[in-house]
């Protein structure tokens, strides 16, 4: 996995490069062309959401902002209308993060430990174990939602007793705490996934000689395992966080109004059907909703692309 | 690999009732640390898709309940399937599925191939042109199906655009247009997903034996054939690995639909997960959506489980 995604890396071994310059004109013209059309959507919206609003709708949306404005973005961040709300988008992009911090940190520690133990503590049938949680992630979730709809409400109506009796709901029922078990559940296949294939290549031998040693379960998995298992950490936190920061359909199905995650709130800016539509806020909010998962691709695009490419193929 | 359970015991003599309690604990210890997983797993997803498929065979409305009345739903979904004139929701859901997904797949493969292959010839500037392909996978499908409805907005984006270059007939209104949609949400998700699949393609190029190519050259191969003949059949595990992360990323698309097009007005976009989200949640129709739910299941199924089986065994 990890040696398929590092290949991106390495020089090629290509056929030694004879191609004459006509061949290499059109071949970086065509590279440079495809880059401009990969690129043009996001230059458009960065340049739509620093234009005011007529510049957007009587102009050329390719033409730099000829009255530079940031206007549109503190309106998106304060001002603008969610749904009945006007207050921005500030509180959802704590609701996305108040949901992505503890569901990464937990599905992935679970799945750490699962790696572990599908590898080198292996029982009779650990391979159809794995295999049943692999398969968990690609099933199409709209088969698991009208269940999960009828589970989350029971979970509310204990919630609502405990608050009748204690006075405090202990986050049953809580919507964030709702979205974290979600992703934590269906994310479960592919930390394991993750974590298994790379502690596939961990020697045995050390957890063997460790174990005569005398060192517990957890001992091996702290001080020998842990330590070295930086680089599947950061690939698996990165995959995790991009997918549940990017999440619509659960945000949208089990936890609607306030307490919706950012993804949600952009729809409901974006797909408003009272008054004008102002492109350069949506803009604006579109880009705050994508700037954290672009920012990790950024610095860390190589661990990005590896969890990517972990997660399709696994040769 | 064998397994490494059997704890290093003392010998049977010093074990006493306490110490027999803790090897046993030691023993089951890694099985106790999967459980809870496993068991969110079965519950959560295999747990629930029954609950899904029993809830398909009831005529459950608003609300589920479990009053069995066996095929109905199922054999109303299988009528609605001919019904085209006018078309019916889940008619329109199949049509579109073909042609998204045809699109989409077809697409990607084709790109993300072409891209491969070209970032292949010891391009300069490989490192800088690599990631722009790649960065449309950082994103939501929302925040892509917000960036291209703008730019295919005829009042304000592409159209508009062109016609102030000076070619005024230019005419471009597809994702305006109920009928043509679906090929904006296809064009959306093939600029999203296309450049995943190059780097698929692109390390599995790299990955191939340059001792091979170099004899190919030897042999007086053109670079051409020795694509043809030589590289591209190399890379068809890789190439089915795509195709079936493709299609069943395709069956799954509903963020994108529904951004690109703007809450797929009249459901001229449908899908069928979007058909199952409204007929469930929307229309009161809990049974029917369920029943939807369960072919989309199952046509995954179909294609991922052969897959997965053969990925693992292959492992072993």
């Amino acid at each position: 996995m990890t040696v398929a995604a590092d290949r991106l890396e390495t020089a090629p071994t290509r056929l030694p490069a004879r191609h004459s310059t006509t061949t290499r004109v059109v071949i970086y013209g065509l590279l440079i062309l495809f880059a401009i059309i990969y690129v043009a959507p996001l230059v458009v919206m960065v340049m739509t959401s620093l234009k005011p609003l007529d510049e957007v709708t009587s102009g050329n949306m390719f033409y730099f902002p000829h009255d530079l404005t940031f206007e549109p973005w503190t309106k998106a961040w304060g001002t603008t209308c969610v749904g009945l709300t006007c207050e921005g988008i500030k509180g959802y992009v704590w609701n996305s993060v108040k949901m992505v911090v503890p569901a990464v940190v937990i599905s992935s520690l679970l799945g750490a430990l699962n790696g572990y133990v599908l590898t080198k503590w292996r029982f009779p049938g650990h391979k159809l174990v794995f295999g049943m949680m692999l398969f968990a992630c690609f099933i199409p979730f709209q088969s698991v939602l009208i269940p999960m709809a009828t589970i989350l409400g029971k979970l509310g109506a204990i919630g609502q007793s405990l608050t009748d009796m204690t006075g405090f709901s202990f986050g049953f029922g809580n919507p964030t705490v709702n979205l974290v078990l979600v992703h934590v559940v269906y994310g479960l296949g592919f930390t394991t996934l993750f974590f298994r294939n790379y502690y596939e290549t961990f020697p045995t031998e050390l957890i063997k000689a460790a174990q005569i040693d005398g060192a517990s379960f957890f001992q091996i998995f702290r001080r020998i395992l842990l330590p070295n298992s930086a680089p599947i950490f950061i690939v698996t936190v990165i995959y995790q966080f991009t997918n549940i920061w990017n999440d619509f359909l659960f945000g949208s199905t089990f936890a609607a109004g306030d307490s919706a995650p950012m993804t949600v709130a952009l729809y409901n800016i974006v797909n408003t059907s009272t008054g004008v539509i102002e492109y350069n806020v949506n803009m604006a909010a579109a880009i705050i909703a994508a700037a954290p998962t672009l920012f990790v691709y950024i610095v860390a695009g190589r661990y990005f692309v590896r969890g990517l490419m972990a997660g399709a193929v696994k040769g | 690999m064998t397994t490494a359970i059997d704890p290093i015991v003392a010998d049977a003599a010093v074990r006493g009732p306490r110490r027999d309690f803790r090897d046993r604990l030691r023993n089951w210890l890694p099985r106790i640390v999967l459980a809870p997983s496993f068991a969110l797993v079965l519950f959560f997803v295999y747990g629930f898709n029954i609950w899904t498929l029993l809830i398909s065979f009831t005529n459950s409305k608003a609300f589920t309940n479990l009053n069995f009345i066996g095929w109905g739903n199922y054999a109303k979904l299988w009528t609605w399937t001919f019904e085209t004139d006018p078309p019916s929701n889940w008619y329109t859901a199949l049509v579109n599925m073909v042609v998204f997904g045809g699109l989409y797949v077809i697409f990607c493969l084709a790109l993300g191939l072409t891209l491969a292959i070209l970032l292949d010839q010891k391009i300069r500037g490989e490192g800088i042109l690599r990631p722009l392909y790649l960065y449309p996978l950082a994103l939501s499908f929302i925040v892509t199906g917000t960036a291209w409805k703008l730019f295919l907005d005829p009042r304000i984006g592409l159209e508009k655009a062109v016609h102030d270059l000076g070619w005024t007939s230019f005419h471009f209104d597809w994702v305006v247009n109920p009928r043509m949609m679906i090929y904006c949400v296809a064009i959306a998700g093939i600029w999203q997903t296309s450049g995943f699949v190059m780097a698929m393609f692109l390390a599995a190029l790299r990955g191939i034996d340059s001792e091979i190519l170099k004899a190919a050259q030897i042999d007086g191969a053109s670079a051409y054939a020795t694509y043809r003949r030589i590289i591209i059949p190399i890379m068809r595990p890789v190439f089915m690995s795509a195709l079936i992360i493709l299609t069943h990323m395709a069956i799954k698309s509903y963020d994108l639909v529904l951004s690109v097009t703007g809450k797929n007005p009249g459901g001229a976009a449908e899908l069928p997960s979007t058909f199952m989200y409204s007929y469930t949640f929307t229309r009161n129709q809990t049974a029917v959506g369920s029943a939807s739910a369960i072919i989309m299941l199952m046509t995954i199924a179909a294609i991922m489980v052969p897959y997965l089986y053969s990925e693992l065994r292959e492992k072993a």
